[in-house]
Protein backbone atom coordinates (compact mmCIF):
# COMPACT_ATOMS: atom_id res chain seq x y z
CA UNK A 1 0.00 0.00 0.00
CA UNK A 2 1.59 3.25 -1.05
CA UNK A 3 1.55 5.56 1.96
CA UNK A 4 0.27 8.93 0.81
CA UNK A 5 2.04 12.19 1.64
CA UNK A 6 -0.57 14.56 0.26
CA UNK A 7 -3.42 15.06 2.71
CA UNK A 8 -5.99 17.52 1.34
CA UNK A 9 -8.41 19.20 3.72
CA UNK A 10 -11.42 16.83 3.95
CA UNK A 11 -14.99 18.03 3.35
CA UNK A 12 -17.16 18.84 6.35
CA UNK A 13 -19.58 16.27 7.75
CA UNK A 14 -23.33 16.82 7.50
CA UNK A 15 -24.30 20.48 7.89
CA UNK A 16 -20.71 21.60 8.48
CA UNK A 17 -18.52 23.20 5.89
CA UNK A 18 -14.70 23.27 6.03
CA UNK A 19 -13.32 26.64 4.96
CA UNK A 20 -10.21 25.27 3.24
CA UNK A 21 -11.70 22.12 1.74
CA UNK A 22 -11.69 22.13 -2.08
CA UNK A 23 -14.56 19.62 -2.08
CA UNK A 24 -16.72 21.86 0.09
CA UNK A 25 -15.97 24.88 -2.09
CA UNK A 26 -17.07 22.99 -5.19
CA UNK A 27 -20.16 21.68 -3.39
CA UNK A 28 -21.22 25.19 -2.40
CA UNK A 29 -20.97 26.24 -6.06
CA UNK A 30 -24.12 24.23 -6.87
CA UNK A 31 -27.01 26.45 -7.98
CA UNK A 32 -30.35 26.70 -6.22
CA UNK A 33 -33.64 28.21 -7.42
CA UNK A 34 -34.46 31.27 -5.30
CA UNK A 35 -37.00 34.05 -5.15
CA UNK A 36 -35.84 37.51 -4.08
CA UNK A 37 -37.94 39.11 -1.35
CA UNK A 38 -36.45 42.59 -1.68
CA UNK A 39 -34.89 44.85 -4.29
CA UNK A 40 -31.17 44.63 -5.09
CA UNK A 41 -30.29 48.02 -6.57
CA UNK A 42 -27.58 48.31 -9.24
CA UNK A 43 -27.16 44.55 -9.62
CA UNK A 44 -29.53 44.07 -12.53
CA UNK A 45 -26.69 42.80 -14.71
CA UNK A 46 -26.58 39.55 -12.73
CA UNK A 47 -29.98 38.55 -14.01
CA UNK A 48 -29.96 37.88 -17.71
CA UNK A 49 -33.68 37.87 -18.48
CA UNK A 50 -34.45 41.48 -17.59
CA UNK A 51 -32.74 44.71 -18.65
CA UNK A 52 -33.41 46.80 -15.58
CA UNK A 53 -30.67 48.31 -13.50
CA UNK A 54 -31.92 46.66 -10.30
CA UNK A 55 -33.05 43.16 -9.42
CA UNK A 56 -36.74 43.56 -8.64
CA UNK A 57 -38.52 42.05 -5.70
CA UNK A 58 -40.06 38.69 -6.48
CA UNK A 59 -37.58 37.77 -9.23
CA UNK A 60 -36.99 34.08 -9.69
CA UNK A 61 -33.37 33.27 -10.39
CA UNK A 62 -30.66 30.72 -9.72
CA UNK A 63 -27.95 31.55 -7.25
CA UNK A 64 -25.04 29.44 -6.02
CA UNK A 65 -25.34 27.89 -2.55
CA UNK A 66 -22.63 30.07 -1.01
CA UNK A 67 -24.50 33.23 -1.95
CA UNK A 68 -27.80 31.87 -0.69
CA UNK A 69 -26.24 30.96 2.65
CA UNK A 70 -24.58 34.36 2.92
CA UNK A 71 -27.70 36.37 2.11
CA UNK A 72 -30.29 34.24 3.90
CA UNK A 73 -31.79 35.69 7.06
CA UNK A 74 -34.33 34.04 9.37
CA UNK A 75 -36.71 36.98 9.14
CA UNK A 76 -37.03 36.14 5.43
CA UNK A 77 -36.96 39.60 3.97
CA UNK A 78 -34.04 38.95 1.61
CA UNK A 79 -34.36 35.58 -0.13
CA UNK A 80 -36.53 32.55 -0.09
CA UNK A 81 -34.84 29.38 -1.25
CA UNK A 82 -36.85 26.78 -3.10
CA UNK A 83 -36.02 23.11 -2.73
CA UNK A 84 -34.50 21.48 -5.81
CA UNK A 85 -36.93 18.85 -7.08
CA UNK A 86 -34.94 15.85 -5.90
CA UNK A 87 -35.53 16.87 -2.29
CA UNK A 88 -39.24 17.42 -2.76
CA UNK A 89 -42.12 15.15 -1.80
CA UNK A 90 -42.33 13.34 -5.16
CA UNK A 91 -38.72 12.22 -5.32
CA UNK A 92 -38.62 11.52 -1.61
CA UNK A 93 -41.20 8.77 -2.04
CA UNK A 94 -39.10 7.26 -4.84
CA UNK A 95 -36.08 7.20 -2.54
CA UNK A 96 -37.98 5.60 0.31
CA UNK A 97 -39.45 2.97 -2.02
CA UNK A 98 -36.11 1.69 -3.34
CA UNK A 99 -32.92 3.66 -2.75
CA UNK A 100 -30.72 1.33 -4.81
CA UNK A 101 -32.43 1.98 -8.12
CA UNK A 102 -31.66 5.68 -8.35
CA UNK A 103 -28.73 7.10 -10.30
CA UNK A 104 -27.41 9.56 -7.74
CA UNK A 105 -24.64 10.78 -10.00
CA UNK A 106 -27.20 12.07 -12.49
CA UNK A 107 -29.34 13.66 -9.76
CA UNK A 108 -26.58 16.19 -9.18
CA UNK A 109 -23.34 14.59 -8.00
CA UNK A 110 -23.64 16.05 -4.50
CA UNK A 111 -26.95 14.58 -3.37
CA UNK A 112 -26.09 14.08 0.32
CA UNK A 113 -23.89 17.16 0.57
CA UNK A 114 -26.38 19.56 -0.99
CA UNK A 115 -29.27 17.99 0.92
CA UNK A 116 -27.46 18.53 4.22
CA UNK A 117 -26.71 22.15 3.30
CA UNK A 118 -30.37 22.76 2.41
CA UNK A 119 -31.19 22.18 6.08
CA UNK A 120 -29.63 25.60 6.81
CA UNK A 121 -32.59 27.33 5.21
CA UNK A 122 -35.24 26.55 7.86
CA UNK A 123 -37.71 25.04 5.42
CA UNK A 124 -40.87 23.40 6.77
CA UNK A 125 -39.95 20.03 5.25
CA UNK A 126 -36.50 19.84 6.88
CA UNK A 127 -37.18 16.89 9.23
CA UNK A 128 -38.51 14.86 6.29
CA UNK A 129 -35.56 15.75 4.08
CA UNK A 130 -33.12 14.82 6.83
CA UNK A 131 -34.86 11.50 7.38
CA UNK A 132 -34.91 10.68 3.65
CA UNK A 133 -31.21 11.50 3.27
CA UNK A 134 -30.34 9.21 6.12
CA UNK A 135 -32.59 6.35 4.98
CA UNK A 136 -31.28 6.56 1.40
CA UNK A 137 -27.71 6.42 2.63
CA UNK A 138 -28.42 3.44 4.86
CA UNK A 139 -30.23 1.66 2.03
CA UNK A 140 -27.39 2.11 -0.46
CA UNK A 141 -24.45 1.69 1.82
CA UNK A 142 -24.50 -2.09 1.94
CA UNK A 143 -24.21 -2.44 -1.82
CA UNK A 144 -21.43 0.16 -2.07
CA UNK A 145 -19.45 -1.55 0.67
CA UNK A 146 -19.89 -5.01 -0.80
CA UNK A 147 -18.87 -3.97 -4.28
CA UNK A 148 -15.82 -2.04 -3.07
CA UNK A 149 -14.59 -5.02 -1.04
CA UNK A 150 -15.04 -7.55 -3.82
CA UNK A 151 -13.98 -5.81 -7.01
CA UNK A 152 -10.29 -6.65 -7.20
CA UNK A 153 -8.27 -5.70 -10.27
CA UNK A 154 -11.28 -5.07 -12.48
CA UNK A 155 -12.96 -2.20 -14.25
CA UNK A 156 -15.21 -0.54 -11.68
CA UNK A 157 -16.78 2.12 -13.88
CA UNK A 158 -20.16 0.36 -13.94
CA UNK A 159 -20.24 0.08 -10.15
CA UNK A 160 -19.13 3.65 -9.55
CA UNK A 161 -21.20 5.32 -12.26
CA UNK A 162 -24.40 5.67 -10.26
CA UNK A 163 -22.84 6.77 -7.00
CA UNK A 164 -22.98 10.18 -5.44
CA UNK A 165 -19.75 11.98 -4.49
CA UNK A 166 -19.76 10.83 -0.86
CA UNK A 167 -20.34 7.21 -1.88
CA UNK A 168 -17.51 7.46 -4.42
CA UNK A 169 -15.12 8.53 -1.66
CA UNK A 170 -16.21 5.58 0.47
CA UNK A 171 -15.83 3.22 -2.48
CA UNK A 172 -12.31 4.46 -3.19
CA UNK A 173 -11.29 4.05 0.42
CA UNK A 174 -12.73 0.52 0.44
CA UNK A 175 -10.76 -0.32 -2.70
CA UNK A 176 -7.53 1.02 -1.29
CA UNK A 177 -8.01 -1.10 1.83
CA UNK A 178 -8.72 -4.17 -0.30
CA UNK A 179 -5.64 -3.59 -2.47
CA UNK A 180 -3.49 -3.07 0.58
CA UNK A 181 -4.69 -6.30 2.14
CA UNK A 182 -4.18 -8.30 -1.04
CA UNK A 183 -0.71 -6.83 -1.38
CA UNK A 184 0.10 -7.85 2.17
CA UNK A 185 -1.15 -11.38 1.57
CA UNK A 186 1.14 -11.70 -1.45
CA UNK A 187 4.09 -10.56 0.58
CA UNK A 188 4.43 -7.26 -1.23
CA UNK A 189 4.09 -5.24 1.95
CA UNK A 190 7.82 -5.30 2.61
CA UNK A 191 8.75 -4.44 -0.95
CA UNK A 192 9.97 -0.90 -1.36
CA UNK A 193 8.21 0.77 -4.26
CA UNK A 194 8.70 3.92 -6.25
CA UNK A 195 6.49 6.70 -5.04
CA UNK A 196 3.32 6.97 -7.12
CA UNK A 197 3.70 10.76 -7.13
CA UNK A 198 7.14 10.49 -8.73
CA UNK A 199 5.87 8.08 -11.38
CA UNK A 200 2.98 10.38 -12.22
CA UNK A 201 5.28 13.35 -12.62
CA UNK A 202 7.43 11.32 -14.96
CA UNK A 203 4.44 10.26 -17.03
CA UNK A 204 3.36 13.84 -17.30
CA UNK A 205 6.83 15.00 -18.30
CA UNK A 206 6.88 12.52 -21.18
CA UNK A 207 3.47 13.71 -22.33
CA UNK A 208 4.58 17.36 -22.14
CA UNK A 209 7.70 16.69 -24.17
CA UNK A 210 5.69 14.90 -26.84
CA UNK A 211 3.04 17.58 -27.20
CA UNK B 1 -22.04 36.01 -11.73
CA UNK B 2 -19.12 37.07 -9.62
CA UNK B 3 -16.32 34.78 -8.43
CA UNK B 4 -16.17 32.71 -11.61
CA UNK B 5 -12.39 33.10 -11.93
CA UNK B 6 -11.88 32.09 -8.32
CA UNK B 7 -13.82 28.85 -8.72
CA UNK B 8 -11.83 28.11 -11.86
CA UNK B 9 -8.64 28.16 -9.76
CA UNK B 10 -10.19 25.66 -7.38
CA UNK B 11 -11.36 23.43 -10.24
CA UNK B 12 -7.83 23.47 -11.66
CA UNK B 13 -6.46 22.00 -8.45
CA UNK B 14 -9.35 19.60 -7.96
CA UNK B 15 -8.81 18.13 -11.43
CA UNK B 16 -5.34 16.96 -10.37
CA UNK B 17 -6.57 14.92 -7.44
CA UNK B 18 -3.52 12.68 -6.98
CA UNK B 19 -1.46 15.39 -5.33
CA UNK B 20 0.62 16.65 -8.25
CA UNK B 21 1.41 20.32 -8.45
CA UNK B 22 0.10 22.16 -11.53
CA UNK B 23 1.73 25.41 -12.70
CA UNK B 24 1.15 28.46 -10.53
CA UNK B 25 -1.73 30.40 -12.05
CA UNK B 26 -0.44 33.91 -11.46
CA UNK B 27 -2.76 35.41 -14.06
CA UNK B 28 -5.85 33.83 -12.53
CA UNK B 29 -4.87 35.01 -9.08
CA UNK B 30 -4.35 38.55 -10.32
CA UNK B 31 -7.79 38.57 -11.95
CA UNK B 32 -9.45 37.45 -8.73
CA UNK B 33 -7.67 40.18 -6.76
CA UNK B 34 -8.75 42.76 -9.34
CA UNK B 35 -12.37 41.63 -9.04
CA UNK B 36 -12.10 41.94 -5.26
CA UNK B 37 -10.78 45.48 -5.59
CA UNK B 38 -13.63 46.46 -7.93
CA UNK B 39 -16.26 44.96 -5.60
CA UNK B 40 -14.71 46.70 -2.60
CA UNK B 41 -14.72 50.08 -4.30
CA UNK B 42 -18.33 49.73 -5.39
CA UNK B 43 -19.24 48.85 -1.83
CA UNK B 44 -17.34 51.81 -0.41
CA UNK B 45 -19.22 54.14 -2.74
CA UNK B 46 -22.59 52.57 -1.88
CA UNK B 47 -21.94 52.66 1.87
CA UNK B 48 -21.10 56.36 1.85
CA UNK B 49 -24.19 57.02 -0.26
CA UNK B 50 -26.35 54.96 2.08
CA UNK B 51 -25.04 56.91 5.07
CA UNK B 52 -25.18 60.36 3.47
CA UNK B 53 -28.44 60.12 1.54
CA UNK B 54 -30.11 57.69 3.97
CA UNK B 55 -30.64 55.03 1.28
CA UNK B 56 -31.10 51.92 3.33
CA UNK B 57 -32.36 50.02 0.28
CA UNK B 58 -28.76 49.76 -0.97
CA UNK B 59 -27.91 47.47 1.92
CA UNK B 60 -28.92 44.16 0.27
CA UNK B 61 -26.60 44.91 -2.67
CA UNK B 62 -23.79 45.83 -0.30
CA UNK B 63 -24.35 42.56 1.49
CA UNK B 64 -24.25 40.62 -1.77
CA UNK B 65 -20.97 42.19 -2.84
CA UNK B 66 -19.58 41.50 0.61
CA UNK B 67 -20.52 37.82 0.24
CA UNK B 68 -18.68 37.78 -3.09
CA UNK B 69 -15.60 39.32 -1.48
CA UNK B 70 -15.64 36.67 1.24
CA UNK B 71 -16.08 33.94 -1.36
CA UNK B 72 -13.14 35.19 -3.42
CA UNK B 73 -11.04 35.34 -0.29
CA UNK B 74 -11.99 31.79 0.64
CA UNK B 75 -11.12 30.46 -2.82
CA UNK B 76 -7.76 32.23 -2.93
CA UNK B 77 -6.75 31.08 0.55
CA UNK B 78 -7.85 27.49 -0.14
CA UNK B 79 -5.96 27.52 -3.47
CA UNK B 80 -2.71 28.71 -1.89
CA UNK B 81 -3.07 26.37 1.10
CA UNK B 82 -3.74 23.29 -1.02
CA UNK B 83 -0.66 24.07 -3.12
CA UNK B 84 1.44 24.24 0.03
CA UNK B 85 0.11 20.82 1.07
CA UNK B 86 1.20 19.43 -2.29
CA UNK B 87 4.62 21.05 -2.01
CA UNK B 88 5.01 19.59 1.46
CA UNK B 89 4.23 16.13 0.02
CA UNK B 90 7.08 16.70 -2.46
CA UNK B 91 9.62 16.88 0.35
CA UNK B 92 8.54 13.45 1.57
CA UNK B 93 8.36 11.84 -1.87
CA UNK B 94 11.25 13.40 -3.74
CA UNK B 95 13.69 14.33 -1.00
CA UNK B 96 15.40 17.66 -0.56
CA UNK B 97 16.30 18.32 -4.15
CA UNK B 98 13.39 18.89 -6.49
CA UNK B 99 13.68 18.20 -10.22
CA UNK B 100 13.67 21.28 -12.42
CA UNK B 101 10.31 20.65 -14.05
CA UNK B 102 8.57 20.60 -10.67
CA UNK B 103 10.34 23.69 -9.39
CA UNK B 104 9.23 25.45 -12.56
CA UNK B 105 5.61 25.12 -11.43
CA UNK B 106 6.22 26.88 -8.11
CA UNK B 107 6.09 30.61 -7.50
CA UNK B 108 9.04 32.37 -5.85
CA UNK B 109 7.27 32.48 -2.48
CA UNK B 110 6.50 28.76 -2.68
CA UNK B 111 10.15 27.96 -3.37
CA UNK B 112 11.05 30.01 -0.32
CA UNK B 113 8.44 28.17 1.75
CA UNK B 114 9.85 24.85 0.61
CA UNK B 115 13.31 25.90 1.76
CA UNK B 116 11.98 26.89 5.19
CA UNK B 117 10.02 23.65 5.51
CA UNK B 118 13.11 21.61 4.64
CA UNK B 119 15.06 23.47 7.29
CA UNK B 120 12.34 22.96 9.85
CA UNK B 121 12.12 19.23 9.11
CA UNK B 122 15.90 18.87 9.21
CA UNK B 123 16.24 20.57 12.61
CA UNK B 124 13.41 18.39 13.93
CA UNK B 125 15.12 15.24 12.69
CA UNK B 126 18.40 16.36 14.28
CA UNK B 127 16.74 16.95 17.62
CA UNK B 128 15.38 13.44 18.08
CA UNK B 129 17.13 10.05 18.24
CA UNK B 130 20.19 11.01 20.29
CA UNK B 131 23.54 12.24 18.92
CA UNK B 132 23.11 11.82 15.18
CA UNK B 133 19.43 12.52 14.86
CA UNK B 134 16.89 10.27 13.15
CA UNK B 135 15.90 10.37 9.50
CA UNK B 136 12.14 9.94 9.61
CA UNK B 137 11.81 9.95 5.85
CA UNK B 138 13.46 6.51 5.79
CA UNK B 139 11.88 3.14 6.48
CA UNK B 140 8.41 4.00 5.26
CA UNK B 141 7.69 0.29 5.24
CA UNK B 142 8.85 -2.03 8.06
CA UNK B 143 12.31 -3.32 7.09
CA UNK B 144 12.85 -7.07 6.91
CA UNK B 145 16.60 -7.15 6.27
CA UNK B 146 19.66 -4.90 6.32
CA UNK B 147 20.69 -5.54 2.73
CA UNK B 148 18.38 -5.77 -0.27
CA UNK B 149 18.65 -6.89 -3.86
CA UNK B 150 18.02 -4.07 -6.32
CA UNK B 151 17.92 -3.75 -10.07
CA UNK B 152 18.80 -0.53 -11.81
CA UNK B 153 16.04 0.88 -14.01
CA UNK B 154 18.08 3.58 -15.68
CA UNK B 155 21.64 4.85 -15.79
CA UNK B 156 22.47 6.84 -12.71
CA UNK B 157 26.27 6.92 -12.82
CA UNK B 158 28.48 6.10 -9.88
CA UNK B 159 27.25 5.43 -6.40
CA UNK B 160 29.42 5.25 -3.29
CA UNK B 161 28.44 3.18 -0.27
CA UNK B 162 29.64 3.53 3.32
CA UNK B 163 32.71 1.30 3.16
CA UNK B 164 34.11 3.26 0.20
CA UNK B 165 33.22 0.91 -2.65
CA UNK B 166 31.95 2.63 -5.72
CA UNK B 167 29.17 0.92 -7.67
CA UNK B 168 28.33 1.80 -11.25
CA UNK B 169 24.56 1.98 -11.70
CA UNK B 170 23.91 0.96 -15.25
CA UNK B 171 20.50 0.04 -16.64
CA UNK B 172 19.46 -3.54 -15.77
CA UNK B 173 22.44 -4.23 -13.49
CA UNK B 174 21.63 -5.96 -10.20
CA UNK B 175 23.27 -5.21 -6.89
CA UNK B 176 23.12 -6.28 -3.25
CA UNK B 177 23.14 -3.03 -1.32
CA UNK B 178 22.38 -1.71 2.18
CA UNK B 179 18.75 -0.80 2.53
CA UNK B 180 19.21 2.68 3.94
CA UNK B 181 21.33 3.79 0.99
CA UNK B 182 18.86 2.63 -1.63
CA UNK B 183 15.56 3.72 -0.15
CA UNK B 184 15.73 7.22 -1.58
CA UNK B 185 16.67 5.99 -5.06
CA UNK B 186 13.92 3.35 -5.05
CA UNK B 187 11.37 6.02 -4.15
CA UNK B 188 12.55 8.11 -7.05
CA UNK B 189 12.18 5.20 -9.44
CA UNK B 190 15.90 4.84 -10.26
CA UNK B 191 16.25 1.43 -8.65
CA UNK B 192 13.77 -1.41 -8.30
CA UNK B 193 13.54 -3.61 -5.23
CA UNK B 194 13.76 -7.25 -6.31
CA UNK B 195 12.08 -9.75 -4.00
CA UNK B 196 13.48 -13.23 -4.27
Amino acid sequence: MDTPSYFPVPPGVGMEDNFLSLDDILLSQERLPVRTECVFPRLGFLEKSSDSQDIQEGTKMELPLWLCKGLYEKKRKVLSVELPKIYKEGWRTVFTADPNVVDLHKMGPYYYGLGSQMLHFDGPENPDIAKTLLQTFIGRFRRTMDSSQNAYNEDTSVLVGRLDFLEKVLFKSGQSGLNGFQGWEKGQAAQLTASSLVLNYRKRKIVDVQS
Amino acid sequence: MFCEKAIELIRELHRVSDGQLPAFNEDGLRQVLQEMEALYEQNQADVSEAKAAGRADLIPSIKLRHCCLLRNQRCVVAYLYDRLLRIRALRWEYGSVLPANVRFHMSAEEVQWFGLYKKSLASFMRSIGGQEGLDVTQDMKPPKSLYIQVRCLKDHGEFEIDDGTVILLKKNSQHFLPRWKCEQLIRQGVLEHVMS
